[in-house]
C-alpha cells in the first residue's frame, strides 16, 4: 500500500481555486467532503502550484496565502513561490 | 554589484538567521543553559530546514486577515443569538469541556514556546517556536471570545477560570501540559508540536469542529478551523524537531524514541475525552470515535511512521493496545461522565434512542453487548425516579489522572489496574503505558496533585462530601452540575424555543 | 426559520465570567481586551517541579524582585489581545511595504551622501543583531513574567523586535542592490568592530539575567531610550540634509512602533514602583546599574555617526531620559 499524504481546507470561496488546482494537478488525488471542510488525499505526494490556482482565479496569487483556509495535512513540506509540496520519502 | 533577487528559501535565511551570534562576553552554555541536559546532541544548528518561512510582515498580514474574519463572525453570531440556532442545548457540554479543558492549555502553550522559543540556541528554531507561542495566544483568547457568548446564556463558563486549577477531571489536561511544560525544551516540543499536534490533534480538529459545525455551531467552526490554520505550521514545526534531532546524532534515537513513546501515550489517553465528544455529545453525529481513529491514526498515523522509519524510529509503544481500545473507551467515559456529572460544571444525560442506535451501528456488538445494557439500566433507573449518580470520588491514574474506568484490552468486564512501588509508596495506573511513564521518572511523577488525595486531606476548602466538593468549585446541582435534563439550560432552553424540544430524531441526525 | 425566536426577548443569565465580574463588579459586560488577559495563568496546584529550574514551581513571583499583590495590574495601556496587534501591525505593515517599494522603485538612495550610506552600513546595519538580543530579552520577559497581561504584551514586543529585525535585513538589501554581503559585514562590525562592544557587552550580559523585571528595565526602557533616539531620531535628522529621505520612509515603522511601545514600557514600570517603596528602590537600583553601561555603549556609536556633535547628541538623549524617568516617578 502507498502511504497517503493529506491536506485540507475549509469549505469556502476563497478556497475553491486552490482545490480545484489541487484535483487538477494531482490525478491520483481523492477529495472528500465533510461538513464545512473538504480531504484531499494522495498516495505519497501533492502538489500545490502557484500557475494552476493563478489560472483559476485570473490573477496573481501568493501561495503563502493558503494557511489562511488550511485546517491540516500530513506528510514533508517543500515551500517554494511556485510550489507547496507535501510528501513521504527522503528530504 | 546587482544580485537577483533571493528565492523565498534564501530570502527567509537572511531574514531570520543570521541574526544570531555566538556570545563571547557571556558564555553560550550560560546564555543557553537547558538546552543541554536532557542527553540531546546537537552538532550544527545550521542543519535545521525552517518548517515555515513566514517574516513577521507576512505573519502580521495573514494572521491580521484571519482575525478581521473570526471576529466578523463572532460578532454577528452575537448580535444575531447564534446559539438559538444549536442543533441542542446539549451539544454545549462539550463547549464547556472545550473552555474549561482546552482553553487553559492552548495559554499553556504560548507559556511552554515562549520559554523554548528563548531556550533553543539555534535561530531559525526560536523564531519558529516563537511565532507559535503567539499563535497559541491567539487560540487562548479567540477561544475566550468565542465562549463569552454562550456564557451570557448557559451555565458551566462562568467559573472555568476558577475551576482549571481545582477540579478532579480538569487535573487530567493540567497535568498533561505541565508534565510538557515541566520537561526538557527538547521533551517539550517533540510532546507537542509533534506527538501531540502532528500525530493526535487532527482527532480533534477535522471531525470534531466539522461536528461542530454540523450541529449549529458557528462561533466553535470558525475560531476552531482558524485555529487550525495556524495549526498546520505547528505541525510541520514537530516533525521538523523530530527530523532534525535525529539527523543530528546517532544517540537521540532513543532518547527521542522514548520521548514519542510517552508522549503518544499521554495524548492518547487525554484523547479520550475528545472521543467522547465525538461520539455522545453532538446531536449530530458526523463520524464516530473508531472512524476517526482509523483514518487519522491507522492511516494517516502509521504513514507518518512508515516515514520516520528511515532515522531507527518505530510505532509508539502500546500504539496497538489503543487500536484495540477504540472500540470501548468513549462509552466507558461517558459511562463516567454520566455518573459522576453532580461534581463537574457541565451536564450529561442518557443517550436517546436514535443515538443508541447509531452507537449500535458504528460500534456493533461492542456497543449493544457491554454498553447498551448498561445504558437500559440506567433508563430503568431514570423511569423509576431514582437516576444513578455516583457518591465516591475516584481512584485516579498517577500519571494520566484519569478515573480508574479503562478495561483490560481483551477482557472488557474487567478494570485494568496496574501498581508500582516508589520509595515505600504504592502508586495505581490505568494501563501499562502510564505505568511505563511512572517507573522511567518517578521522581517527577510522584509529585504530581492527585485532586481525590487532596480533597480527603482537607485541600479543597475543607470539603468532605462530593456536594460540599462541588460547592466548593462553585458548581450547584441543577444549574452547572448533573443531568441535562433536569437543568436550567434545558429549561431556558425550552423557553426560549417556544417549549419546543429540539432534540434531533434520528433521520435528521443522519450524516448528510 | 421561525422568525418568533428572533423577536422573543432572550434575557442573557449572566453579563461576564466570574473572574472578571470579580475585578470589574457586577452587571457589567467585560471587554474583549479583559476577556482575553485577566486570569489565563495558573496559579495554584502545579503538579511537577521544572526541570530546568527544579527551585521554582512552573509559574513562581519568585522570579522578580518586584512585589505586586496581584500581578494582572501590569496591565498594557494600548490593551493589545492578539487581534488589535495583528490589525495594527498589518496596517503598519502595509505602510513600510508601501515605502521600500517606493525607495527602491526610484532608486531613492542613489542620492544619498556616500559617506552616509557608509555610516548606514557600520552604525545602523549591525543594529539588527541588537534587535534580536532585544528579541531574545522579551521572550524571557514573556516565558517567566508572572501574569498574563505582561507575558502576552512581552511577547508581542518580542515579535515586534524581530519585525524590525527584518526591516534592518531589508533596509540593508535594499540599499545595497540586494547584495547579501552587507549582511555579513554587519554581522562581523557587530562582532568585532570596537564601536560595537560595549552595546554587544551590555546585551549579552542582559542575556544571564535571572529578573524578569530587570530585563524589561534594561531592555525597554534603558537600552531602547538610548538606541530609538540615536538611530530614528538623531541619525535620522543629520541624514536627512544628506540625501538621505529614504532612511527616513524606511525606519518610519520604528519611530511609530517606539512611540507606541514606550507607553507599555513606562506603565508598566509604573505601576510597579508605585506599589510600593520597596519596589521603586530595587527599580532605580537597576537604573544605576544598568545606564552608565548603556551610556558607554552608546557614546561610540554617537562619535562614529555624528563626530563633533557626538557629546551634545549623547546628553541630550541621556538629559531627556533622566527626565522621562522623573516623570515616571524614579530618581533621575
Amino acid at each position: 500500500m502507498q502511504d497517503k499524504v493529506f491536506i485540507s481546507f475549509q469549505n469556502n470561496d476563497e478556497a475553491r481555486p486552490v482545490i480545484d488546482a489541487i484535483m487538477e494537478d494531482n490525478p491520483t488525488a481523492v477529495l472528500s467532503e465533510m461538513p464545512a471542510m473538504v480531504k484531499i488525499d494522495a498516495p505519497m505526494r501533492l502538489v500545490v502550484r502557484r500557475e494552476t490556482i493563478e489560472k483559476n482565479l485570473g490573477r496573481a496569487f501568493d501561495l503563502q496565502s493558503i494557511h489562511i483556509n488550511l485546517i491540516s495535512l500530513s506528510g514533508n513540506i517543500d515551500e517554494s513561490e511556485d510550489e507547496f509540496i507535501l510528501a513521504w520519502g527522503r528530504r | 554589484m546587482a544580485v537577483k533577487k533571493a528565492s523565498l528559501k534564501e530570502k527567509y535565511r537572511l531574514m531570520t538567521r543570521g541574526l544570531d551570534w555566538e556570545t563571547t562576553y557571556q558564555p553560550m552554555d550560560k546564555v543557553f543553559p537547558y538546552d543541554k541536559y536532557e542527553g540531546i546532541k546537537i552538532k550544527d544548528w545550521d542543519k535545521w530546514e525552517d518548517p515555515f518561512r513566514l517574516t513577521m510582515d507576512a505573519y502580521w498580514k495573514y494572521q491580521a486577515e484571519k482575525e478581521r474574519k473570526l471576529y466578523a463572525i463572532l460578532d454577528s453570531f452575537s448580535q444575531n443569538n447564534g446559539q438559538l440556532n444549536l442543533s441542542d442545548a446539549r451539544y454545549l457540554t462539550a463547549i464547556k469541556l472545550w473552555m474549561q479543558g482546552i482553553t487553559p492549555l492552548e495559554y499553556a502553550a504560548h507559556r511552554g514556546f515562549s520559554h523554548v522559543g528563548r531556550q533553543f540556541r539555534g535561530a531559525g528554531a526560536r523564531v519558529a517556536c516563537q511565532m507559535q507561542a503567539l499563535d497559541e495566544l491567539r487560540h487562548a483568547q479567540t477561544q475566550m471570545h468565542a465562549f463569552s457568548h454562550y456564557n451570557k446564556y448557559f451555565s458551566g463558563f462562568h467559573q472555568a477560570n476558577h475551576m482549571r486549577d481545582r477540579a478532579w477531571y480538569l487535573s487530567i489536561p493540567k497535568s498533561f501540559f505541565e508534565d510538557a511544560m515541566t520537561a526538557g525544551p527538547f521533551e517539550f516540543v517533540t510532546s507537542i508540536s509533534f506527538a501531540f499536534e502532528y500525530v493526535l490533534t487532527n482527532l480533534l480538529f477535522m471531525p470534531f469542529v466539522s461536528g461542530a459545525a454540523y450541529n449549529g455551531d458557528v462561533a466553535t467552526t470558525t475560531f476552531g478551523f482558524s485555529a487550525q490554520s495556524d495549526e498546520s505550521r505547528h505541525m510541520t514545526l514537530g516533525l521538523e524537531v523530530v527530523k532534525f534531532v535525529l539527523e543530528q546524532h546517532e544517540d537521540n534515537v532513543p532518547i527521542m524514541q522514548r520521548y514519542i513513546d510517552k508522549w503518544f501515550w499521554r495524548g492518547y489517553r487525554l484523547l479520550a475525552l475528545v472521543g467522547t465528544m465525538m461520539d455522545y455529545m453532538l446531536p449530530k453525529k458526523v463520524m464516530s470515535w473508531a472512524e476517526a481513529w482509523g483514518v487519522y491514526w491507522e492511516e494517516n498515523g502509521l504513514a507518518l511512521f512508515n516515514d520516520l522509519s528511515r532515522y531507527g524510529i518505530r510505532l509508539p509503544k502500546y500504539h496497538e493496545i489503543a487500536t484495540k481500545e477504540k472500540l470501548h473507551i468513549t462509552h466507558q467515559a461517558w459511562m463516567v461522565f454520566y455518573t459522576a456529572c453532580p461534581a463537574t460544571a457541565f451536564h450529561a444525560w442518557l443517550p436517546q434512542p436514535y443515538e443508541m442506535d447509531w452507537l449500535s451501528e458504528k460500534y456493533g456488538e461492542t456497543f449493544d453487548r457491554f454498553y447498551r445494557p448498561r445504558f437500559e439500566k440506567f433508563g430503568d433507573l431514570e423511569k423509576a425516579g431514582k437516576r444513578f449518580y455516583t457518591n465516591r470520588l475516584p481512584l485516579v491514574c498517577q500519571t494520566c489522572q484519569i478515573p480508574d474506568f479503562f478495561t483490560e484490552v481483551d477482557n472488557p468486564m474487567k478494570q485494568a489496574v496496574r501498581h508500582s512501588e516508589w520509595r515505600g509508596m504504592k502508586f495505581n495506573f490505568c494501563s501499562d503505558g502510564c505505568k511505563d511513564i511512572f517507573v522511567n521518572e518517578p521522581e517527577k511523577f510522584c509529585q504530581a496533585y492527585i485532586p481525590p488525595q487532596q480533597i480527603y486531606q482537607g485541600n479543597a476548602g475543607g470539603a468532605r462530601t462530593l456536594a460540599e466538593y462541588a460547592a466548593w468549585l462553585r458548581c450547584g446541582m441543577g444549574t452547572e452540575s448533573g443531568d441535562y435534563y433536569s437543568s436550567d439550560d434545558y429549561a431556558n432552553w425550552l423557553k426560549w424555543h417556544g417549549e419546543r424540544d429540539t432534540t434531533p430524531s434520528s433521520s435528521a441526525a443522519a450524516q448528510p | 426559520m421561525s422568525v418568533e425566536i428572533k423577536t422573543a426577548i432572550i434575557e442573557p443569565v449572566r453579563l461576564t465570567f466570574d473572574h472578571l465580574e470579580a475585578r470589574i463588579g457586577k452587571g457589567k459586560a467585560a471587554t474583549r481586551y479583559q476577556e482575553a488577559v485577566h486570569d489565563m495563568q495558573s496559579t495554584q496546584n502545579f503538579h511537577y517541579r521544572p526541570t530546568w529550574e527544579p527551585e521554582l514551581e512552573l509559574f513562581d513571583k519568585r522570579r522578580t524582585a518586584i512585589v505586586l499583590e496581584d500581578f494582572d495590574q501590569l496591565l498594557d495601556p494600548r490593551q493589545y489581545y492578539y487581534a488589535p496587534y495583528t490589525l495594527q501591525r498589518a496596517h503598519q505593515q502595509e505602510l513600510a511595504d508601501g515605502n521600500f517599494d517606493m525607495v527602491e522603485k526610484r532608486a531613492m538612495f542613489a542620492t544619498l551622501a556616500p559617506a552616509w550610506a557608509d555610516k548606514i552600513r557600520r552604525l545602523i546595519v549591525p543594529l539588527r543583531h541588537a534587535e534580536w538580543g532585544a528579541n531574545t530579552a522579551n521572550c524571557f520577559m514573556s516565558a517567566y513574567a508572572y501574569g498574563a497581561p505582561f507575558n502576552s504584551a512581552a511577547l508581542m514586543q518580542a515579535m515586534d523586535r524581530l519585525g524590525i529585525a527584518q526591516y534592518l535585513t531589508r533596509l540593508a538589501l535594499v540599499l545595497d542592490d540586494h547584495n547579501p554581503q552587507i549582511l555579513d559585514r554587519g554581522k562581523e562590525l557587530w562582532l568585532n568592530d570596537p564601536v560595537w562592544q560595549p552595546l554587544r557587552h551590555v546585551i549579552e550580559d542582559g542575556m544571564v539575567l535571572k529578573d524578569w523585571f530587570e530585563v524589561h528595565v534594561l531592555q525597554n526602557l534603558l537600552l531602547d531610550g538610548a538606541i530609538f533616539p540615536y538611530a530614528y531620531r538623531h541619525f535620522d535628522q543629520a541624514i536627512g540634509s544628506q540625501g538621505g529621505v529614504a532612511y527616513t520612509l524606511v525606519t518610519e515603522f520604528m519611530r511609530d512602533w517606539y512611540a507606541e511601545s514606550v507607553r507599555w514600557t513606562e506603565s508598566t514600570i509604573k505601576v510597579a514602583i508605585d506599589a510600593s517603596a520597596a519596589n521603586r528602590a530595587v527599580v532605580e537600583s537597576w537604573v544605576k546599574a544598568w545606564e552608565p553601561r548603556v551610556r558607554a555603549a552608546l557614546t561610540p556609536l554617537a562619535e562614529a555617526a555624528f563626530a563633533e556633535a557626538a557629546a551634545t547628541v549623547v546628553e541630550s538623549i541621556f538629559t531627556d531620559q533622566a527626565a522621562r524617568r522623573v516623570k515616571l516617578g524614579l530618581a533621575g
